[in-house]
This record gives C-alpha cells, structure tokens and sequence, in this order.
C-alpha cells in the first residue's frame, strides 16, 4: 500500500513538473516561432537564445501587485483562475506516456491513471473548464469580461458537440475508450512505423479534432472570448499578478492537452520506432508529436486573422456539426461492413 | 474507516451541502455554482459504485454543458442577480410546496427504513459491484436491446421539444428564408445567426 502511495506520488509530481515545464517554454516557442514568421527575432536577452525568458516572465508576474478591482464578486473572482488551471493539468493523468517499464526494478506503468473510460475523463474535464473563464468573466464586474465570458460560453457549447463527435470515429474503429488500448492498437512492427495510425482512417475525424480543440482552447483564429481589439483582453481584463498567470498557464495546458491527447488518438501516441528495444523512447515520441501539434497550432495563429462572431457560429453548426456527423456515419457504415 | 468510506462521506456531504446551498442562493449564479459542486460529487459517487460511464457522463452532459447553458441564460439576463426575488407566494401555493416537502421526506424515510439498501452492507451504502457492472459495454448492451424503445422514446422526444423550441422562438410575421450575413463588420447585430 504504502509503495502503491509513493510510487504514484512520484509519478504525479514528475508529470506535474513536465507539463507546467513544457507550458513555460510553450510560452517561448510561441513567441520565438510568430517572432520569425512576422520576420523579427522574439526574446533574446535573457539567457542564450533568450532561453531564460519563460523564467523571467515568471518571476516578473509573482513580484507584480495583485489588483482586486472594487466591483468585484470576491469569492468567484479568486476561483476562477484555478478552476481555468486545475482542469487543464487533471488531463494529463490519463495520457499513457509510454508501456510497462522496469525502473530500478519496480515495475512502472508510464500513465498516472489508466481508466478504461479514459477518453471520456478527458472529455469531462476539459468541459469543466470553461467554468474558469465564464465566472472569471461574471465576477469581475466590467463589462468587457463579461462580454468575454457570454462569448466563451456559446462558443464552448458550439463546438463540444462537434469536437466530441469528431473521435468518435476513432473509438468506432478501435473499440474501446481507454487511452492505452488506442496507443496499443496503433503499434506497428513493419518498417512503415505509422501504418496503422488512426489519422490514415480517420483524415476528417482527425482534422475536425483540430479545428474544434483550437476554439475549445480558445486560441487564434477562434479567439474571440479575449478578442483584444473589442474587449481589451476579454475575461482576465480584470486580472494581475498570479491570477492573471494562471489564466495563462491553464491555456497553454489545455493547448499541451489537447494536443497530447490528439496525439494519442490520431498519431499513436508514444508509438515509434525502436520503441519496444528502448522504452523510454516513447516519451521522446509522444514529446516530438505534441511538438508537431504545437507548431501547427502556433502557425495557425500567425496565418489566420480572428473570426467575426457570426461567422464563428455557422462555421461550428453549419460546417462542422454536419461534416463531424457524416464523418461518424460513414465510419460506423465501414466498421459494420468490416472494412475497418 | 478505510480509504473508501472517507471518500464516499466527504463526497456525499459535499453532495447534499452543494444541493442546499443552491436553494438557499439569492445569487442564481452561485446558485448555478453549487449545483456544479453537487453533480461532480454525485458523479464521485458514481464512481464509487464502478459506474464509470454514468460517472463521466453525468458531467459531461450536466456540469459540461447544461449547465454552461444555465449560466449563459443568466448572464444574459439578470446580469448582477440582486435583484429582489420577491417575498410572498400565493396562500395555495404556499400549503402545498409545505405538503410536497412533507411528502418528499416522508418517502425518504421510507425508502431508508423498509430495505432497499438492506442486506448490502450497512444501511445506506452499496457495496461495490462486479468491476464490468456499470461499464460501457454493459450499459450499451442494456440500452440497445432491453431499453432499446424507450432509448429511441426519449431520443424522438428531445428532438421534438427542439423543433418546438426553435418554432416558438421564430416571429409569425417573419419568412422562412435564412437571414442575410452582410461582409461588412460594422453590420453584427444578432440577426437570428446566434
């Protein structure tokens, strides 16, 4: 029992400490990244490359005074920012980092919690999420947060419907809903290592994920809770200090999540080659991939300017809803037929 | 008072403490607030007794998306909530919300007292069932063939109250063709698009 306690301990805090890592240095590849596709440099000065730049912001943000505006409703007001962060890290007890390893002769399974509903957890918690911003934006009294926070809502409950369809493929195929049957399903031993990647079955399921993860983290082009040149800065207007960092932390976490569990669904998750004679390499595989995702998620936000509202809303019910149903219906048709 | 009783007593204290301060809110969004606390700790319950699915489902649809649509509803249109909800209800109405409640506990009482739970471990906790007891498959193979009518019933119905609720929310007098998205960004009033 109490080696179960500390072993799972360890497990947490070291997940813990990659991801809110990796969310730090998601904040430096983003600006490095639309710094050279806008033809400047993005940070410099701080370390080598600017490397210490994600740091410095950190502590810059920590020694910044902690407004509380007047009209505040105090007790969600101080809520919010953590019901925006904590959501965003649960995620990652599900991803499956990689097989069963022995180290230092335990046996350890490289997920924190492998549910047989995993999927479905995943989807609970990053629904609980919008919370966050939707109270962040009621409580504090002005009115572009709340503007932001009307916004969010719809937007979230637009999209869920087709970003929850948009797997459903996938589970249709593999049959089943936890994270490392799909991972185990996706394996391949040819030399064509991603043979057998849901992507190649599922190409729309696979780009619909895309698109519904981007407005479901609200990130360029589907901005629009924090669309800065109508809202000031949206639901954390209001917000300083700490709890405007952990607005920021929760996005580029829920960024890390969803395309971590994208990864996992569509592009094998820690599967790659020489994976099974070396088995901590799956973690550099799953890191590569969410990389990738990273990448095309920050691109996206340097290419395309932001969506008008009403033009947000039919894209997510009129294109999106019908093409996320077809997609389900033809999928469940070739599994029937014993295509799949 | 294993690992499982404190769970289950911290989460279903949390459930009915949640339950009653939403009633007791004049504030409906943390009125809304508090619901979200009951559902998650039911869903613990859940949970608990291996009914992962329903567990996970109770918050996807309720805590993920009705309830975003509650407190969308209400910011639209009570946006501070502190207002006057008003002090006195009808004498009728009055007797009889006193009745129902009198009833309600009266048949708490009874389901508590005459067994239900009885011969399951102690009174008022289930044990925990078979690990494959409230699984996916197990509940989908129970909807799409025992249930599978009433599974459909109910699908048919939600469909008609949204059909109804889309033809009510349309003016008489308007036509039926879809509004006209102008390009121009000045033009964003909400012309039906939302």
């Amino acid at each position: 029992m109490l080696e179960i306690i500390v072993a799972s301990t360890i497990k947490v805090v070291v997940v813990m400490a990659a991801v809110l890592t990796g969310c730090a240095y998601a904040t430096y590849m983003e600006r490095k990244v639309v710094g050279h596709l806008q033809h400047r440099i993005g940070p410099l000065y701080a370390g080598p490359y600017g490397l210490l730049q994600p740091i410095a912001d950190a502590v810059k943000l920590m020694f910044k005074e902690d407004i509380v505006p007047d009209k505040v409703e105090r007790a969600t007001f101080a809520l919010a920012p953590l019901i925006a962060f904590v959501p965003a890290l649960l995620t990652f007890a599900v991803v499956p980092f990689g097989g069963d390893n022995t180290i230092f002769g335990y046996e350890i399974k490289m997920v924190l919690s492998d549910l047989n509903i995993g999927i479905l957890f995943v989807f609970a918690i990053t629904s609980l999420g919008v919370y966050g911003i939707v109270l962040a934006g009621w409580s504090s009294g002005s009115k572009y947060s709340l503007l932001g926070g009307i916004r969010s809502s719809a937007q979230m409950i637009s999209y869920e419907v087709s970003y929850g369809l948009s797997i459903i493929g996938v589970l249709l195929i593999a049959n089943t809903l936890s994270l490392r049957e799909l991972v185990d399903r996706q394996a391949s031993d040819s030399i064509w290592f991603f043979s057998n990647w849901y992507v190649f079955k599922q190409p729309l399921g696979c780009l619909l994920y895309v698109v519904c993860a981007i407005a479901e983290t609200n990130r360029a082009p589907f901005d629009l809770p924090e669309a800065e040149s109508e809202l000031v800065a949206g639901y954390h207007t209001e917000y300083s200090s700490m709890r405007f960092a952990m607005f920021f932390i929760g996005e580029y976490a829920n960024m890390l999540a969803v395309c971590a569990v994208g990864a996992t669904l569509f592009f094998g998750g820690w599967q790659g080659p020489f994976v099974d004679s070396v088995p901590l390499l799956g973690i550099v595989w799953l890191v590569l991939k969410v990389f990738v995702f990273m990448f095309v998620y920050i691109w996206l936000r340097a290419t395309f300017p932001r969506f008008r509202y009403d033009q947000l809303m039919n894209f997510g019910w009129k294109v999106l809803l019908p093409l996320a149903l077809l997609n389900t219906m033809v999928t469940g048709l070739l599994v029937v037929q014993g295509v799949f | 008072m294993n690992l499982d009783t404190i769970i289950f007593v911290v989460s279903a204290a949390l459930a009915v403490f949640g339950g009653t301060m939403m009633i007791a809110q004049r504030n409906p969004v943390l009125s809304v607030l508090y619901l979200i606390l009951s559902l998650v700790a039911q869903a613990v319950l859940y949970v608990q007794l291996s009914a992962l699915f329903l567990g996970a489902v109770l918050i996807i649809v309720y805590s993920g998306a009705i309830l975003v649509l509650f407190l969308f509803v209400i910011m639209l249109l009570n946006l501070r909530g502190t207002e006057d909800l008003g002090t006195g209800s009808r004498p009728v109405s009055r007797t009889a919300k006193f009745i129902l409640a009198f009833l309600f506990v009266v048949e708490l009482v009874m389901v508590v007292r005459t067994g239900f739970f009885r011969g399951q471990g102690e009174i008022g906790m289930m044990t925990v069932q078979a690990p494959d007891f409230g699984s996916v498959k197990t509940v989908a193979t129970l909807l799409f063939t025992k249930y599978l009518y009433p599974f459909e019933l109910a699908g048919i119905l939600l469909l008609a109250a949204i059909v109804g609720a889309v033809v009510m929310t349309r003016n008489p007098g308007e036509d039926d063709s879809p509004p006209v998205v102008t390009n121009s960004p000045r033009d964003n009033s909400p012309k039906g698009n939302e």
